[in-house]
C-alpha cells in the first residue's frame, strides 16, 4: 500500500529535525566531501582546486611520520581495546557480586570516562613527569636513585599512553557489560550450578555468548574512541618524544595548522575514513541480508 | 506407590535473611519414589526450601540427607540431584544436544555414555527431531522438556520441580502435567514439585505439602487435604470455588452440638469432631460442590433460600445466594441452572463440613 508524502512526513517532526539534518548534512556529509575533494589537490595554506590526482596519498604513504602514526594506532587499538576488554568484564563480575556500595564504586569507574581527555592526559602527564610526579616523588622520599619516567622515552611512551587510555575507558565498558550480566537470568545461573559447571567456564561458555549484544557495543565505542584519539596524546605527549607517539588524528591536525600542508592532511583524514566507510558497508551488508531473509521467511 | 525407605530427609531446617527469618524449623521426610508437590501462595517459602534442597542457598540451621547422606553442605551437583526451572533456563547459544551434554562433558564422562544418555533422554520425552536446534527455535512446551532432560541425563534419584508449568499456557500446561505424571511412573524417581497450582497440586502428588509463611501448615494425601483441612488456611487455599466460610458459634443443647449463625441453626450430630469441643465462637466452612441443591428435604439440614447471582463456567455452575445473612455458594450441574430470584431450597450433611476454632483457625 503507497501511503502519501503527508502521512509518511508528520509535518511538525519534519520541522524539529530540519536544524538536526542541516548540521548533519552541512557537517559530515559536505564537509567529508570538501575533505576527499581537497585531497586530490595540491593544497597549501588555502585550498585550491589545482588536482594532481593520486600525488597527495603517495607522498602520505613515504612519510615517516604517517608510518610511525599508522603502526602506533594499531598498537594503541589493540592494546587499550583487549585490555579495556578483559578489565571491564572482570570489573562488571566484580560488581554483580551484590557488593556493599556498587553506586559509589560504580561512581568512581565510571568518573574517568566523564572526564575530559584533555585533563585525563595532564593528569597522568603531571603523574609520570620525572620532575612533578611519581620519580620526584620517590625522590624526595629518600630513594634517590628511582627512575621512573616512560613519557620521555621514545620506546615507553606509548605504553604510557595505553594505560592512560585503559584507565579512561574500562569504566564505560564495566558499566555496559554490567548492565549485559544483570540481563542473564538468575536460573541460567543456578542450571549450571546443578550441572556442576564451574563459574569461570559458565562465564565463558554461557554467559559470555548471551552478551554478544553487550560486548559488540562496548567494542564499537573503544574503537570509535581509538580512532579518533588525539586530545589524551596532545595533552601527555604531544605526539613525541620525537613522533614517536604521533597518531593519524594528530598527523592530520598538525599537517593543516603547523605544516600548511592542506592536501596532504586531506589524503591522510580521508585515509581514517575508509576503515570506518569498509566497517559500515559491511555491517550494513549483513543487516540488509538478515532482514531480506527474515522478509522471506515472512 | 513403592515405598521402601526415605530419600530426602530434612530436619530442622532454618533459613533467615539478615532478620527475616523465611523458613522456620521445618522438618520433612520423602519416601523413596514419592512425588511431593510443595503448594502455597506467593512468599510462601516453598521454592525458597527447594533451593535449600538442591544446594543453591546455604541454610542457616539444620541438615539435609539424601539418600541417606548428608549433603547439608555439599555442592548441588554432588546431591545427587536434577533440577527444572520455571524459565526453563536453558544455554541459548548451544543447541539441545549441547544442552543436555554440556555438565556431563564437563564433568568428564566418556564419550559413548554421553551418547547414551542423551538417546535415552530423547526417547523418554519424545525431543529427538529437536536435538540440532537451538532453544530459542521451540516452543516453550518443547523447552520445558529439554529441560526436564537436562535433569534426566544426569542419572540422579531426586528430581526437582521449580514450578516448571508457570510459563505455559493452559493448554499445554495440561498436556505437560500428565505427560509429567507419566515420566514419574515411568522412572520411579524422588520428585519434589514447587507450584501455587493447586490443580497441578491434586493431580500430580502423592503427597501435598501446604505451606505459608515458612512453615508446612498440613502435609497429606491431596483427597485427605481437601476434605479434612487441618487450619482455615489450607481450607480456603485450597478448592476452586473456594469453600464457604460462616462466622457463627457452637452450642450445645440436649446432649447434641449445633452450629448456630443468626437464625439458622445447623445440627451437628455427623460431624466428626477432631476433640471435645466447647460452645463458643467458630468458623464453619463447606465447599460448594457439597451442598445438594433442590433435592428434597432428606438431608440433616435444609434450608430455603433465593438465588442472588448465577455464574455459568461451562461445566457446572455457581450459584450464590443468601443463607440467613451470609453469603453461601453452591455448584450445580449445568442442566439445573436456576434463574436469579428464584426461590431454591439447598441441603447438605455437615459430615462433610470443616469447622474451625474462631481465633486460632484450628480444625475442631
Amino acid at each position: 500500500m503507497q501511503r502519501s508524502w503527508r502521512q509518511r512526513f508528520h509535518l511538525p517532526a519534519v520541522i524539529g529535525t530540519i536544524p538536526m539534518i542541516l548540521v548533519a548534512v552541512g557537517v559530515f556529509v559536505i564537509g567529508i566531501g570538501f575533505s576527499v575533494l581537497w585531497s586530490f589537490t595540491s593544497s597549501k595554506l588555502f585550498p585550491t582546486y589545482d588536482f594532481v590526482g593520486l600525488a597527495q596519498y603517495r607522498r602520505l604513504w613515504a612519510d615517516s611520520r604517517w608510518l610511525v602514526s599508522v603502526n602506533n594506532i594499531w598498537f594503541f587499538g589493540l592494546m587499550s581495546i583487549s585490555c579495556n576488554m578483559v578489565f571491564g568484564y572482570l570489573l562488571a563480575v566484580f560488581m554483580d557480586q551484590r557488593i556493599r556500595q556498587e553506586d559509589l564504586f560504580r561512581s568512581i569507574f565510571l568518573y574517568p570516562f566523564a572526564m575530559s581527555l584533555i585533563v585525563t592526559g595532564l593528569v597522568w602527564q603531571w603523574v609520570l613527569d620525572p620532575n612533578l610526579g611519581l620519580q620526584a616523588a620517590m625522590r624526595n622520599l629518600g630513594w634517590s636513585s628511582f627512575s621512573f619516567a616512560p613519557l620521555v622515552d621514545a620506546n615507553t611512551a606509548i605504553y604510557a599512553l595505553v594505560v592512560a587510555g585503559i584507565w579512561q575507558g574500562s569504566g564505560v565498558t564495566m558499566a555496559i557489560l554490567l548492565a549485559g550480566l544483570r540481563g542473564v537470568d538468575e536460573e541460567i545461573w543456578k542450571a549450571a550450578r546443578v550441572d556442576g559447571i564451574p563459574t569461570w567456564r559458565t562465564h565463558l561458555s554461557i554467559v559470555a555468548p548471551m552478551m554478544k549484544g553487550a560486548f559488540a557495543t562496548a567494542f564499537v565505542l573503544q574503537c570509535v574512541g581509538v580512532v579518533r584519539v588525539y586530545d589524551l596524546v596532545i595533552a601527555m605527549t604531544g605526539g613525541g618524544p620525537g613522533i614517536a607517539t604521533s597518531m593519524p588524528a594528530v598527523y592530520v591536525i598538525q599537517l593543516i595548522t603547523v605544516r600548511q600542508n592542506v592536501g596532504q592532511g586531506m589524503a591522510a583524514a580521508t585515509m581514517m575514513l575508509l576503515p570506518v566507510l569498509v566497517v559500515l558497508g559491511f555491517s550494513g551488508l549483513v543487516l540488509w541480508r538478515r532482514n531480506r531473509r527474515q522478509g522471506a521467511r515472512v | 506407590m513403592a515405598q521402601n525407605g526415605t530419600s530426602v530427609s530434612i530436619q530442622d531446617l532454618s533459613l533467615n535473611f539478615g532478620a527475616v527469618s523465611v523458613l522456620k524449623t521445618l522438618n520433612l521426610d520423602v519416601a523413596e519414589g514419592e512425588f511431593v508437590v510443595l503448594l502455597g501462595p506467593s512468599g510462601c517459602g516453598k521454592s525458597t526450601l527447594l533451593n535449600c534442597v538442591a544446594g543453591l542457598l546455604d541454610i542457616s540451621e539444620g541438615r539435609i540427607f539424601i539418600k541417606g547422606k548428608n549433603v547439608t553442605w555439599e555442592e548441588p551437583k554432588d546431591r545427587g540431584i536434577g533440577m527444572v526451572f520455571q524459565s526453563y533456563a536453558l544455554y541459548p547459544q548451544m543447541t539441545v544436544e549441547k544442552n543436555l551434554s554440556f555438565g556431563l562433558r564437563v564433568a568428564g564422562l566418556p564419550k559413548e555414555e554421553i551418547a547414551k544418555r542423551i538417546a535415552r533422554a530423547a526417547e523418554i520425552l519424545q525431543i529427538e527431531p529437536l536435538l540440532q536446534r537451538k532453544p530459542s527455535a521451540l516452543s516453550g512446551g518443547q523447552r520445558q522438556r529439554v529441560a526436564i532432560g537436562r535433569a534426566l541425563v544426569r542419572d540422579v534419584d531426586v528430581f526437582l520441580f521449580d514450578e516448571p508449568l508457570s510459563n505455559l499456557d493452559a493448554k499445554l500446561r495440561s498436556e505437560l502435567r500428565v505427560e509429567i505424571k507419566l515420566l514419574h511412573r515411568k522412572l520411579q524417581n524422588t520428585m519434589i514439585y514447587v507450584t501455587h497450582d493447586q490443580i497441578e497440586a491434586m493431580t500430580l502428588a502423592d503427597r501435598i505439602a501446604v505451606m505459608k509463611g515458612g512453615v508446612i501448615q498440613q502435609l497429606d494425601a491431596p483427597q485427605t487435604i481437601y476434605n479434612r483441612p487441618v487450619n482455615r488456611f489450607v481450607a480456603g487455599f485450597l478448592g476452586s470455588p473456594a469453600m464457604n466460610f460462616i462466622d457463627g458459634r457452637l452450642e450445645k443443647d440436649k446432649g447434641d452440638w449445633y452450629f448456630i449463625v443468626e437464625d439458622v441453626r445447623i445440627p451437628l450430630a455427623t460431624y466428626a469432631f477432631e476433640k471435645e469441643p466447647v460452645p463458643g465462637p467458630a468458623v464453619f466452612g463447606m465447599r460448594p460442590e457439597h451442598v445438594a441443591f433442590n433435592s428434597g428435604t432428606g438431608w440433616p439440614f435444609t434450608a430455603d433460600a433465593n438465588v442472588e447471582v448465577v455464574e455459568p463456567m461451562g461445566s457446572d455452575t455457581l450459584v450464590w445466594l443468601k443463607l440467613g445473612k451470609q453469603n453461601f455458594t453452591v455448584r450445580v450441574t449445568s442442566e439445573r441452572t436456576p434463574r436469579n430470584a428464584d426461590a431454591v431450597s439447598i441441603g447438605f450433611d455437615p459430615m462433610r463440613a470443616s469447622l474451625f476454632d474462631a481465633e486460632t483457625g484450628n480444625r475442631l
